[in-house]
């Protein structure tokens, strides 16, 4: 990463939903940075609030009752308070987002090449048939066989892999610095999902997109990131680079994560590590750390909100290393095999 | 080890529009033995959830012979078949889908009670069955007063707990489950998938898990029966399927797991493209069009499922060794 300023810049983002005359909190003082090229992934079970960090910084969430704070820059450019028709400019062009489910984020109604041109022209003044030519090259480079034909078809028409494909073809037609993925893989079966992964791998030499890739599959983070952030119940746990989240998590939910994933190498435990219980509703967390009563290390001390500290390369809302008792690192089976 | 359930070349044709049909099942023959966890494994539309519900006679076959215990079912009308629902059931994965919503959680789990005689043909009586209700809550560990309680009120994981205590209040020999764990998250996961383990050691079950995770398969199963298109491709072990997968497929489909693992996607087999369309699938090897080491002959010819070590085979002109 160049150690210049950082592409998107988020401070203390906060977002919450009136419900029943209170005010919920979603996602609480959340911040990370993503710099050019930098793969990012959110990670977090459902409920943790990965998809409302995503949405809020896109300004999608389009509800009277929800309130949002803290600040989004985009090269340095605060977005929270930018009008709606100067953030036109930047949502779709700059910064382009990528859903889960590639069938309801596209029309029905009109052709993959129809969609991809509009999109296209929205943002440049180019002719259509320029757009076309345009969007066919995308859609090769996406991987999509026979790509003038399959520009002609309509979304039903086409699988999920190809329809992922060409969702992330429409979200890089106007050649945005970052690309939000929202679960881009999650409906999609594990060979496609590979394909998938590949290219979002590298769009930062081919296109060179930053991206920000929201996922609950520890796997798929540690197999595309740079760096990590993990949330709980919509606070961060931990952040910091893959390499050392995935040697030795700092954070005692990261780790229990990690250890309840079933292994593919190596022996097989009798049991699995898992975590008791559920995460709090946002109306039920705790005051203090909101993992505190599903952690075996817990303690008095975690009835007081730890803050982010740093621990090795990571920041971590524990207060465990600032104890100095500090996690152990990951025990590895048949890693190297 | 004696077997409780033996599939004979089942078929299962959907018929389509326009004269079309889609084969769902395409000659598949296994074995379950009691006491194991046989895992099902493919991607979506390899017919895993197909086979898994024509096994219980959920769906009807088109062709084909399943023997329960020895006695043919493939053909027995539904009156008939009662007695031996009692010795099978399912689990499904939504497990919200699965339950009434307009009913609570106790009056959910008395109706098969109510419905099916006890051993000796006699009625239940109702405090039997509210005895039994207590009892399976204790085994699924949940409260008892889950049981006046309606299925919105718990979490996905509770609700699958629930879902399983439905299926285990007739005392079942047979769970076929489809997908349990995929909806929840990792960590209420592994709590369900080690539900399903204790209960298997406690009431001495056996299992068809269906699952497209490979590595909540590995963790469950002593078997695994890989399919692709139709067609069980790979039936095996699972430490010999997992550590030395003979069917190309198999090894493609293991490299693709996303692992948790700095660095562990390095030994990566990428596969081309996607599933072909069961409506029309390619001839010979229904694999050949995506497979790394196919030749000519498996275009033109279809590999048989055929032994290639003791309790392992493979359907592969050219298998991995």
């Amino acid at each position: 990463m160049a150690g210049d300023a950082p592409l998107l810049d988020v401070r203390d983002l906060c977002v919450s939903f009136r419900s029943g005359g209170r005010d919920v909190p979603i996602i609480e003082n959340v911040s990370f940075t993503v710099c050019e090229r930098e793969i990012l992934g959110i990670v977090g079970e459902s409920g943790s609030g990965k998809s409302v960090t995503a949405m809020a910084i896109m300004r999608l969430i389009d509800d009277p009752g929800v309130s949002l704070r803290g600040s989004v820059r985009f090269r340095g450019q605060e977005l929270t308070t930018l009008p709606q028709k100067a953030f036109r400019h930047i949502r779709g062009r700059e910064i382009a987002m990528i859903f889960q489910d590639p069938m309801t984020a596209f029309t029905p109604v009109y052709t993959i090449g129809w969609q991809i041109d509009e999109a296209i022209r929205v943002h440049e003044r180019v002719s259509k048939s320029e757009a076309r030519t345009r969007t066919v090259r995308l859609l090769g480079d996406m991987g999509v066989p026979d790509p003038e034909r399959t520009a002609n078809r309509y979304p039903h028409q086409l699988s999920g892999g190809l329809r992922q494909r060409a969702m992330i073809a429409m979200a890089l037609s106007c050649n945005p610095a970052l690309l939000i993925a929202d679960e881009p893989t999650t409906a999609l079966d594990v060979t496609v999902q590979a394909q998938i992964l590949d290219l979002l791998r590298n769009l930062r030499t081919d296109y060179g997109s930053a991206v920000m890739l929201i996922t609950h599959d520890m796997g798929v983070v540690a197999e595309t990131c740079d760096h990590v952030m993990v949330l709980y119940s919509g606070r961060v746990a931990e952040r910091g680079p893959a390499s050392a989240i995935f040697t030795q998590p700092a954070h005692p939910y990261t780790a229990a994560l990690l250890d309840s994933i079933p292994p593919l190498t190596g022996p097989r435990p009798m049991r699995l590590p898992s975590i008791a219980g559920v995460p709090p509703a946002p109306l039920e967390r705790p005051p203090g750390c909101a993992f505190a009563p599903r952690c075996h290390y817990a303690h008095d001390a975690c009835s007081v909100l730890p803050p982010l500290v740093r621990f090795a390369e990571q920041d971590v809302a524990c207060i465990l290393p600032g104890e100095g008792k500090a996690l152990p690192p990951r025990i590895l089976h048949g890693a190297e095999a | 080890m004696t077997d409780i359930l033996k599939a004979i070349e089942l078929r299962k044709d959907y018929r389509l529009p326009r004269g079309k049909t889609l084969r769902a099942l395409d000659n598949v023959s296994l074995t379950v033995r009691s006491g194991e966890v046989l895992g099902l494994v493919g991607e979506s539309g390899c017919g895993k959830s197909t086979l898994g519900r024509c096994l219980l006679r959920l769906t009807d076959l088109t062709s084909g012979t399943i023997l329960f215990e020895d006695q043919d079912i493939s053909r027995t009308n539904e009156r008939a078949l009662r007695p031996v629902r009692r010795q099978m059931q399912m689990v499904f994965q939504d497990s919200y889908a699965a339950l009434n919503p307009k009913r609570r959680i106790g009056d959910l789990l008395a109706e098969p009670l109510r419905v099916h005689p006890d051993k000796n043909g006699q009625k239940r009586s109702r405090q039997v069955i509210e005895a039994r209700l207590d009892e399976l809550m204790d085994l699924v560990s949940l409260p008892r007063s889950a049981l006046a309680r309606y299925p919105h009120e718990f979490s996905g994981g509770q609700r699958q707990r629930i879902n399983i205590a439905r299926a285990l209040a007739l005392s079942p020999r047979l769970i076929v489950a489809d997908e349990p764990v995929s909806a929840l998250d990792v960590s209420v996961q592994a709590q369900i998938v080690n539900l399903f383990t204790d209960l298997k050691e406690q009431l001495g079950l056996t299992y068809v898990f269906i699952a497209h995770d490979l590595a909540v398969v590995r963790q469950i199963s002593t078997r695994v029966a890989v399919m692709y298109l139709g067609a069980i491709v790979e039936l095996g072990d699972t430490d010999t399927v997992m550590q030395r997968p003979a069917h190309p497929y198999t090894a493609a489909l293991i490299s693709a797991v996303p692992e948790p693992v700095i660095g562990a996607s390095d030994r990566r087999i990428l596969l081309h493209g996607d599933v072909p369309s069961p409506v029309s699938p390619p001839s010979g090897c229904r694999f050949h069009t995506r497979c790394p080491k196919a030749e000519k002959r498996c275009s033109e010819e279809a590999p048989l499922l055929r032994s290639i070590d003791e309790g392992h085979e493979v359907s592969c002109h050219f298998p991995n060794l």
